[in-house]
């Protein structure tokens, strides 16, 4: 069969938008899927519906502008609400909308999946109201919603960047609840010289925790032994210690960061090699400068490829593209080792700061291996206590503790669960092989399949 | 009883889409996701699990399937990942429902 495209991209954030931007300057044919009605990704997310975006979102704003600008090149067709369930050896790209599938081909797919947030638990996380600061931040950009009288509880980056929007926008959150502790930074110090030509982001960072300072929002620092329990009103009680002080705060919602992790499950399912990144603790696919995985025809960009930010993703989706140009003769090596030198730079200016985020920003043990009581699997309800139990009765690795107590069964297939699942196995003793995924990676209706099969591969819509 | 949406109230506009959430008319914003217009209604669950415990959408981005409603008669929609529609009739969730596409008649 004839291949319609040639380069599908699936992810509309800052990684796919720069690629289908070079991909189609260069004469490439580029289908573009987002499972959003919209394109821009997490980060740039409803971005030209923003009213004062650029107050609020600052520089953002502009740059996700732009991007988006630019998918009007010809060349680039564009689906959204697409979600893609499955990509096979043949690269045929399965992706399904208003439930009816469909099938698309090309010489080349590139993934640019993203991120997901990396779950905080603690008893309780479970509860309405309890929700990571990505979520809030999407309510904020599609639907102008704003959490009342917030409380943000972990660490990083995003958390403060959220902290100053919202209080930016007017709802500045009741209190911040930072598990930092200084020797954390202390600890991050020695890679402060190496970040240098990340010196503007480092700036910015700085003036935010100056803004979440004026504001006066109340600031605990060193916060651990989380728990949430609902009040009589509904409410949510967050207790916890600070400095090794017990603390309680009532609010309507709390809001928690624990840094974000690759997008693994498609590109696993389709057979891309991953492997385990210890200091950002999470699994990455491997792939070489360009994007390029052991599967042919597959690169992923961004950060599902391996956290590094909306600067990283754009400059990595540029060289990605370029290769797949270069793989297809649309361009000479020479052409792609020219046109990619500043995409190179760039992306190693924006990456500098990462060693200095990473060690600064561990993700605490406390929450990487939570109390018996608390729920690691939230779709079958299964506590981190049975689990271990499971480890005591003999499950020697993820997949018996799967088939003896069922985490990572239930319809989010493990995407929330698996991380925690295997720190706590690493920390029983337990060998943990990185995990495959199957495919359909969402769930697709019986039906659906069913029409797939009886209409012709030709036979779109 | 009903608890107050976890959000502030957003300004009133003269766009606005009617729909239903278990036989209560609410409005919601175009562009809203049926999630963000469950939780610009109210603070409840929008399911319970199995074993009865309260849930409401956690991720917003289709990973968590914690936010799993009833729209228009279809079980088990990702309410974060559809948007609302004029006159959709949206029900909470108690327990496993039926995995089979099947319409269970709204009002
Ligand atoms: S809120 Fe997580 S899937 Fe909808």
């Amino acid at each position: 069969m004839a291949n319609e495209f040639d380069l599908i991209i699936v992810g509309a954030g800052p990684a796919g938008m720069s690629a289908a931007y070079t991909a189609a300057k260069n004469k490439a044919k580029v289908l573009l899927l987002d499972e959003q009605p919209y394109a821009g990704g997490q980060i740039f997310r409803n971005i030209e519906s923003q009213v004062n975006g650029e107050s609020i979102y600052g520089d953002e704003y502009e740059t996700g502008k732009a991007l988006i600008n630019r998918l009007g090149t010809q060349g680039i067709s564009l689906e959204f609400r697409a979600s893609v369930w499955r990509i096979d050896e043949a690269r045929n790209v399965l992706w399904s909308r208003d439930e009816v599938s469909h099938i698309s081909t090309a010489r080349h797919v590139l993934l640019t999946g993203g991120a997901q947030e990396r779950p905080m638990l603690f008893p309780g996380w479970t509860l309405p109201g309890v929700m990571p600061v990505g979520a809030a931040q999407i309510l904020m950009k599609s639907s102008g919603l704003l959490p009342r009288d917030a409380v943000l509880v972990g660490s990083g980056p995003l958390l403060y960047w959220v902290a100053v929007q919202l209080i930016r926008a007017g709802a500045p959150p009741k209190a911040l609840v930072d598990t930092q502790t200084p020797a954390m930074y202390l600890k991050a110090l020695k890679h402060l010289p190496q970040a240098l030509p990340a010196m503007v982001t480092l700036l910015k960072g700085v003036r935010y925790l100056q803004e979440i300072r004026a504001a006066k929002i109340k600031r605990f620092s060193r916060s651990s032994d989380f728990a949430v329990t609902e009040t009589d009103h509904n409410e949510l009680c967050l207790s916890f210690k600070s400095k090794g002080f017990a603390q309680q705060i009532t609010a309507p919602i709390i809001l928690t960061h624990h840094g974000i992790i690759p997008a693994t499950n498609l590109a696993r399912s389709a057979g891309v090699k991953h492997e385990w990144n210890e200091q950002q603790q999470c699994i990455q696919p491997v792939v070489d400068g360009w994007g390029q995985t052991n599967i042919s025809g597959l690169h992923i960009a961004g950060d599902s490829a391996g956290i590094g930010g909306a600067e990283v993703a754009q400059a990595s989706g540029q060289l990605a593209a370029l290769n797949i140009l270069c793989l297809s003769s649309y361009i000479s090596k020479l052409e792609r080792d020219t046109a990619s030198r500043k995409a190179f730079t760039k992306r190693r200016r924006a990456m500098s700061i990462r060693a200095f985020l990473d060690v600064a920003y561990t993700p605490l043990a406390e929450l990487q291996l939570p109390s018996n009581e608390t729920i690691v699997c939230r779709c079958e309800e299964v506590t981190a206590g049975e689990i271990r139990r499971s480890v005591e009765q003999g499950a020697d690795g993820p997949r018996q503790v799967k088939t003896t107590v069922r985490a990572g069964m239930g319809p989010c297939q493990g995407r929330l669960c698996d991380p925690t699942v295997r720190t706590i196995l690493a920390s029983c003793q337990v060998p943990t092989s990185l995990p495959n995924a199957r495919s359909p990676v969402k769930p697709v209706k019986l039906g659906e399949l069913a029409a797939l099969s009886n209409s012709t591969f030709h036979n779109h819509d | 009883m009903s608890t107050a949406s976890r959000f502030k109230a957003r300004p009133s506009t003269n766009h606005f889409i009617s729909l239903t959430i278990d036989g209560q008319s609410v409005l919601a914003k175009p562009g809203d996701s049926v999630a963000a217009a469950m939780l610009a209604y109210s603070g409840d669950a929008m399911r319970h699990t199995v074993k009865g415990s309260p849930r409401a959408a956690y991720c917003m981005m289709g990973v968590c399937f914690d936010c799993l409603v009833e729209v228009d008669g279809y079980p088990n929609t990702q309410a974060c990942m559809v948007q609302v529609k004029e006159g959709m009739v949206i029900r909470r969730q108690q327990g496993l429902r039926k995995l089979k596409k099947e319409p269970t008649g709204g009002e």
